[in-house]
């Protein structure tokens, strides 16, 4: 045996090739860390193509030059009503003009509100070019000469898509004028909704799973249960929606039964079913968060409280909640921001998709900002995408928000339970 | 609070005399009880939520397969006919009308015996409804079955001309979702090996962070990001002729990005749940990191890495916004991931995206695609849980 092990060994002289395997080690390592850069490269595209929608020059047409209308020069803005009136008269159709008497009689209107319909019916500002903040950027002068050779009669101007007036007024069928007032809204309502359903439920399920429960067949297929369906496609959960809050519980959901229905729809597409939808699909995340702060707590904790004579429930309300509240409202909010972001549940439920109108209680019509988002982003006319692009950086900024909350609320609870 | 229930419980023992008149028995206390059901109730609530998506998808897929559907045929009746009449004229125009099936005028359904040009022979009545006399020009319409085997063996979806083939929309389904896996589960794993075996505990914290990040936006922003960035990018790179609008490579590539955070999360904490001993085992045998890694701490996480991929699946399947807003508007059976075609949460999205009428064909399809995709899921994720509970290496 061992004079056999001599002949291998002066045969091939022992190579442990060593400089072959480090070199295969450096070249994975690299490829481990270079995968890890490109998460981060798509991350920063993500970013730096909404952005650069967001913001850029854009071409402007109108179909009859403002400065032609007013009779001596002065801006349009600064012209009396009844100047506004006559150009409004001489501009647009007899019918048009009857319209508007009839909705609201010129004598009763204001100046602004005149003011307000010449750009919109007579100026007609059309968005005939856009470009992305990069090429506005880099690219003025061969902008400016390309939309003075191909628009010759259109203004350029650099557009701020996303800016206050896009936050604060509705939707509108313009582009330049849409904004995500009603959606913001409705994203609101809906999640307010869900919140004051699936937080009471999901921290009751959670304690009763974590302090209750016995090892028993009831229990077992309660968390087996929650597991799964935390694992259901959210789109599911829209059809559930559709199916039992939408049609089964019309009479509720669209407010029939309180007499508080919406004249205009009456049925149950409503913001109270869509925050019902939202409720149930955020319901497992709550629980299996709010399961893992409650196991956090530890048992001496529990113990003493028994120790001094509490009942269970004084253990839990006392002991157990304040200790894991931190960890149960990272976990809430976590799980909000996922139900801030949910589309395809509220398509489905049957989100509107035009109204200007705010929300006026849990019976309206609703849309929400992801579903504005969509529906921009599914319009053919590129104009749409810019409007998209503000809307997605409105709704970032919303969870960014809501996951610094978060954190802040984590930071001071603990610090309080120290 | 606790004390003062106390101080209340010693002064009633006084007030009924001594303790073994009452004794030292469990009194029931009902406020606990009432709390103990409530709470119950609010975990019994999630087994509800189950039983309701069961039974409604169940139900409403099982009115979809049962239920007949009448089609269009464009083939008006030719001349009046008296409630006897078994057979007559029809139009020339429109589809044929099949011998043996059923075709329905007005109310009255009959059952085609014989087609000779323009005469067709009927049994009248048939199907409990009653034989009447019917006006020239009326509609005939056939009779449009969905069977499992239709379902399952076409690959047309169209419900409007009665094509019910589940394969387009489903081979679109897999097409994105296997685009995905194939960009996040690399990468995911790639990440994973970085982050748990190489990285620095500084870069950890910086990294994972993002990796958040990326987890955290909304599906409907990647949607929007895969057709205003990933598209014009796949056209560019590869010809505008060869690349669609909207197709299914563009969705799936940013669906493995939207995945690809969920593949790490999952894989690292396989891999850090290996106990160090193993690592330090290797080296001390001479190893490289490389070699730890792959040959002893990826095997030791098998079970986790296998579960990760099969979550990811899942999530790649029922992932909705991307595709709905990227891979096309339209069910197209086609395996070039450069065409556009319609998945089943794309398709669910298009038709209830308007004022979808209850019962209509439409509704009920809708039910059937989601019957579907939650068994497809929910096999998945069962069967992830199993891997995880049924391999895994526990060690000391």
């Amino acid at each position: 045996m061992i004079s056999e092990r001599k002949t291998v060994i002066a045969r091939e002289p022992f190579d442990p090739g060593v400089r072959h395997r480090n070199r295969r080690a450096g070249l994975w390592r690299r490829v481990f860390k270079a995968a890890t850069a490109v998460g981060i490269v798509f991350l920063a595209a993500l970013l730096v193509s909404i952005v650069n929608d967001a913001f850029g020059y854009v071409a402007i047409e109108n179909s009859i030059d403002p400065a032609a209308l007013s009779p001596d020069g002065t801006p349009l803005a600064a012209l009396p009503k009844d100047v506004l009136t006559q150009i409004l008269a001489a501009n647009v159709s007899k019918g048009l003009f009857r319209r508007f008497e009839h909705d609201h009689p010129f004598e009763d209107r204001t100046q602004e509100d005149v003011h307000g319909l010449v750009p919109e019916h007579v100026v007609e500002p059309k968005i005939v070019a856009q470009w992305t903040l990069w090429d506005s950027l880099t690219r003025q002068r061969a902008i400016a000469e390309d939309v003075a050779t191909r628009y010759p009669d259109a203004e350029l101007r650099f557009e701020t898509w996303l800016d206050v007036a896009f936050i604060t007024s509705p939707q509108s069928a313009d582009a330049a004028r849409a904004g995500v007032r009603t959606a913001i809204l409705g994203s609101l309502w809906t999640i307010a909704i869900a919140i004051v359903i699936a937080f009471p439920l999901g921290v009751g399920a959670a304690i009763y799973l974590q302090e209750y429960a016995t090892e028993n067949a009831i229990n077992r297929v309660i968390q087996t249960n929650i597991t799964n369906l935390a694992g259901v496609p959210s789109i599911i959960y829209g059809m559930l929606g559709l199916a039992v809050f939408v049609r089964a519980l019309q009479p509720l959901t669209s407010g029939a039964l309180f007499g508080l229905a919406d004249p205009t729809t009456a049925n149950g597409r409503t913001i109270l079913s869509a925050g019902m939808t939202l409720a149930l699909l955020i319901l497992p995340l709550i629980i299996i968060n709010a399961q893992e702060a409650i196991k956090a707590v530890p048992n001496s904790l529990r113990e003493a409280s028994f120790g001094l004579g509490a009942t269970r429930w004084q253990t839990i309300w006392h002991h157990v909640l304040p200790s894991a509240m931190p960890g149960i409202l990272t976990g809430t909010i976590l799980s909000i921001s996922r139900a801030v972001g949910e589309t395809a549940p509220l398509v489905v439920v049957g989100a509107s998709t035009y109204i200007t109108m705010d929300p006026s209680g849990p019976f309206s019509k609703f849309t929400t900002l992801p579903i504005q988002i969509y529906q921009w982003t599914a319009r053919p006319q590129s104009v749409f995408r810019n409007i998209a692009a503000a809307a997605i950086v409105v709704l970032l900024g919303l969870l960014l928000s809501l996951n610094a909350a978060a954190i802040l609320l984590r930071n001071r609870f603990s610090k309080r339970a120290l | 609070m606790a004390m003062a229930e106390n101080e209340r419980e010693l002064r009633t023992l006084a007030r009924t005399g001594s303790d073994s008149m009452r004794g030292l028995r469990r009194r029931p206390r009902v406020a606990e009880t009432l709390i103990q059901t409530f709470l119950f109730i609010c975990g019994a609530i999630s087994i509800l939520t189950t039983v309701g998506i069961v039974y409604e998808l169940g139900k409403e897929s099982l009115l979809f397969f049962t239920r007949r559907q009448w089609e269009q045929t464009n083939k008006p009746l030719a001349e009046d006919i008296e409630a006897d009449r078994t057979a007559f004229e029809v139009s020339t125009s429109g589809k044929p009308l099949p011998v043996g099936e059923l075709i329905r005028i007005g109310e009255e359904i009959m059952r085609v015996q014989l087609v000779e040009g323009g005469t067709v022979t009927v049994e009248r009545g048939v199907r409990g409804t009653t034989a009447t006399a019917h006006r020239a020009g009326l509609e005939i319409q056939a009779a449009q079955d969905v069977t499992l085997v239709e379902f399952f063996g076409r690959t047309e979806w169209n419900p409007q001309i009665g094509k019910f083939g589940i394969w387009a929309l489903v081979n679109a389904t897999l097409i994105t979702s296997a685009v995905a896996l194939s960009v996040s589960l690399p990468l995911g794993l790639g990440v994973a090996i970085y982050l748990s075996e190489y990285a620095t505990e500084k870069a950890r914290a910086t990294l994972k962070p993002i990796m958040e990040v990326l987890a955290g936006v909304p599906t409907v922003v990647y949607g929007y990001f895969a057709l205003t960035f990933m598209t014009p990018l796949l056209r560019t790179l590869l010809g505008t002729r060869t690349v669609e609008i909207y197709n299914t490579a563009s969705a799936g590539i940013v669906m493995g990005i939207l995945i690809l955070p969920l593949v790490s999360s999952m894989s690292e904490d396989a891999l850090s749940a290996v106990p160090n001993s193993l690592r330090e085992a290797a080296y001390a045998l001479g190893a490289t990191k490389l070699e730890t890694a792959i040959k002893v701490v990826v095997p030791a996480a098998f079970s986790g890495l296998t579960a990760a991929v099969i979550v990811a699946a899942s999530r790649a399947i029922g992932e909705t916004m991307i595709v709905a807003i990227a891979a096309g508007a339209g069910p197209n059976f086609t395996f070039n991931p450069f065409k556009a075609a319609e998945t089943m949460t794309g398709h669910i999205v298009r038709i209830s995206g308007g004022d979808l009428s209850y019962n209509s064909l439409d509704y009920n399809s809708i039910f059937a695609i989601g019957l579907m995709l939650f068994v497809m899921t929910l096999t998945l994720n069962i069967v992830s849980q199993h891997i995880v509970r049924r391999f895994r290496e526990e060690y000391e």
